[in-house]
């Protein structure tokens, strides 16, 4: 434990050091939720806390692409065998970057959250507990399914090639961006198998508090299993010498990280209750965005 | 003599079809600096990446200390200490940083403030690591080695690459260690740092060794003959060079012949006479007293960095 905060504090240093880090894990979310609110919002600010809950759920999935990213240029530039010498293990190197993620994650989410209530007048603060726990749950899953991405790729060319797909799919497929109810059944059935899918959905709960402390807790366990399985995978794959190979049947632990989200998604399949959820959720947010207009109109 | 600190015993190792390491065989006794001399792809760092810890033998008995690198764990990491030869540190962490961030993962730790004055890092302490020079680098590499006190530390090819001034400063470096008393195992294809440097040496080439002992010991191997290298303006007469004075055996690398002489005077001399004769010309001529070049060349037929 020991060395895991040792090397969570220097991680944070050297990220504290790096413009890219800035860009990408500050400027781009608030980019992202300043375009949102100034497209989505002008016609009600009931749409606010949907914003925030997409909005947080990048600023989280981002530690998916930023940890794999390190990960490999450490690998590639012999930094990690450096790190092999003394008496460190792959656990602590894993988890601090896990930590100094969440740590550099946290203040961000908090200016998002502070952000959207007081400048673009969210009229409530959501449920900030759930809020906490998904953000710091979400943060832990969605690092290690990074890291588990670095430990497969050989080069930061294959990396960046793989991640762009998973991205993708995190990003269309889980209702940050795009709500999920506007999709064909058999897409949002779909969509119940993918990670992302039940941190938007336990976000936009959050922000919202439209779910019942029950639904939270699901997204919420959902994510732990994950969290608890990808880390052991990646925990298992890692490697320090940029010219180690994965062997092939090693390759199959990747499968492993997928299993939580396999039996959730088909247990959600199976009682529909996760669609009716987001469906409600959508449908709620339209009527109240209807009676806002409406009620708003003769003041105009 | 006592328990070797190191003890490698018939090493095999593989990649693919290649024999990176093939029945290396050699001890190290506590306090002495033991050099594995060879070219490029001898299979040096296959051996001390084993004896660090960092590769899996194929075959073999490797004793570090009393125990095995490869399943002794924590136990045998705080006993060492490494400069590998390739490797880096994140480009934006301070020396400071890096020098304390390492002795924090030992239990015994040696004065990092003495350690940056001992390797002239003092005034680039608050340095980030990608300003440093090259030489800066290697002196913060070996720092970093020696932040547990460890009780053998592992040099792999320390100087490659840097420039004969640094290069000198490396030596002292380990040279100082050599006089702590430290056990080191150094890695090398310069002759000149085995021969400063090293208590003593083994002879690595295709992934066996060849030949160990004290420099001197090695060197004499070469029957106290020196080294005439001389290129000529036109190509010579077949087996001329055999046939002068003194001329213990010969041998042409690239354009360089290179002779070993038991009577340097009368060689140089008799070769003169030879070439005025056939009415070829001295480009150049230097003469090497015995070194493990020699050795090395007498065994291989080849030079070391070839």
């Amino acid at each position: 434990m020991k060395h895991t905060w040792t090397l969570t504090k220097i991680r944070i240093r050297l990220a504290m050091r790096n413009r890219a880090f800035f860009f990408f894990s500050l400027l781009m979310p608030m980019i992202f939720l300043f375009g949102a609110v100034a497209l989505l919002s002008r016609s009600s600010r009931e749409w606010v806390p949907y914003i925030l809950g997409a909005v947080l759920t990048t600023t989280v999935m981002g530690s998916f692409w930023g940890l794999s990213v390190q990960l490999v240029t450490f690998r590639e530039q012999g930094i990690l065998r450096r790190f092999r010498l003394p008496p460190v293990g792959a656990g602590p190197m894993l988890a601090s970057s896990i930590l100094s993620n969440y740590f550099m994650a946290l203040p961000v989410v908090v200016f998002e959250v502070v952000l959207c209530r007081l400048v673009f007048h969210m009229q409530s603060w959501g449920n900030l507990w759930a809020i906490f726990l998904l953000v710091t749950v979400g943060s832990a899953t969605f690092s290690s399914l990074g890291l588990i991405v670095a430990s497969v790729t050989n080069t930061m060319q294959e990396t960046q090639m793989i991640n762009n797909l998973i991205w993708m799919a995190f990003l269309f497929l889980s209702g940050a961006t795009v709500p999920l109810a506007i999709f064909p059944g058999w897409l949002q059935r779909v969509s119940l198998f993918i990670p992302a899918q039940y941190l938007a959905t336990g976000l936009e709960s959050a922000a919202t508090k439209l779910a019942t402390p029950n639904e939270v807790l699901e997204d919420f366990v959902a994510l732990a299993l994950g969290f608890w399985v990808a880390f052991e995978v990646s925990r298992q794959l890692f490697r320090w010498e940029p010219e180690a190979k994965v062997p092939r049947r090693a390759k199959l632990w990747v499968l492993a990280a997928l299993v939580p989200f396999l039996v959730f998604g088909s247990w959600e399949s199976v009682t529909g209750r996760r669609l009716k959820r987001i469906g409600a959720n959508y449908q709620t947010l339209s009527l109240m965005s209807r009676v806002q207009r409406r009620t708003e109109a003769p003041d105009k | 003599m006592g328990e070797p600190i190191i003890q490698v015993e018939d090493l095999y190792k593989s990649y693919g079809d290649v024999e990176a390491v093939r029945g290396v065989s050699f001890a190290v006794q506590e306090g002495e600096v033991f050099g594995l001399l060879g070219p490029n792809g001898a299979g040096k760092t296959s051996c001390v990446e084993i004896l660090e810890g960092l590769r899996t033998a194929d075959r073999g008995k490797v004793r570090v200390c009393g125990l095995d690198p490869e399943t002794s764990g924590e136990r045998f990491k705080e006993k060492i200490g490494a400069v590998l030869q390739s490797t880096s540190l994140p480009d934006k962490l301070r020396v400071m940083e890096a020098i304390e961030l390492f002795a924090q993962f030992y239990r015994k730790r040696a004065n990092t403030d003495d350690l940056l004055r001992r390797f002239q890092l003092d005034e680039k302490r608050t340095a980030f690591y990608g300003h440093l020079s090259g030489g800066q680098k290697q002196r913060l590499a070996l720092a970093m080695a020696l932040v547990n006190d460890p009780e053998v530390v592992f040099l792999d090819e320390p100087t490659a690459g840097l420039d004969p001034q640094v290069r000198r400063e490396i030596y002292d470096i380990i040279e100082e260690l050599k006089r702590g008393k430290k056990t080191v195992l150094l890695t090398t294809h310069y002759i000149e740092e085995a021969e400063r440097l090293c208590d003593r040496v083994a002879i690595v080439d295709h992934g066996r060794v060849i030949a160990q002992g004290t420099p001197r010991e090695l060197k004499q191997r070469s029957a106290g003959t020196t080294r005439i290298e001389v290129r000529l303006a036109r190509p010579l007469t077949d087996g001329m060079l055999g046939r002068l004075e003194g001329v213990a055996g010969w041998r042409e690398f690239d354009g360089t012949f290179v002779l070993h002489s038991v009577r340097p005077p009368q060689t140089i001399v008799a070769l003169v006479k030879q070439l005025e004769a056939e009415n070829n010309e001295l480009q150049s001529l230097e003469m090497f007293s015995p070194s493990l070049e020699d050795v090395f060349i007498e065994l291989t037929g080849r030079r070391l960095r070839e």
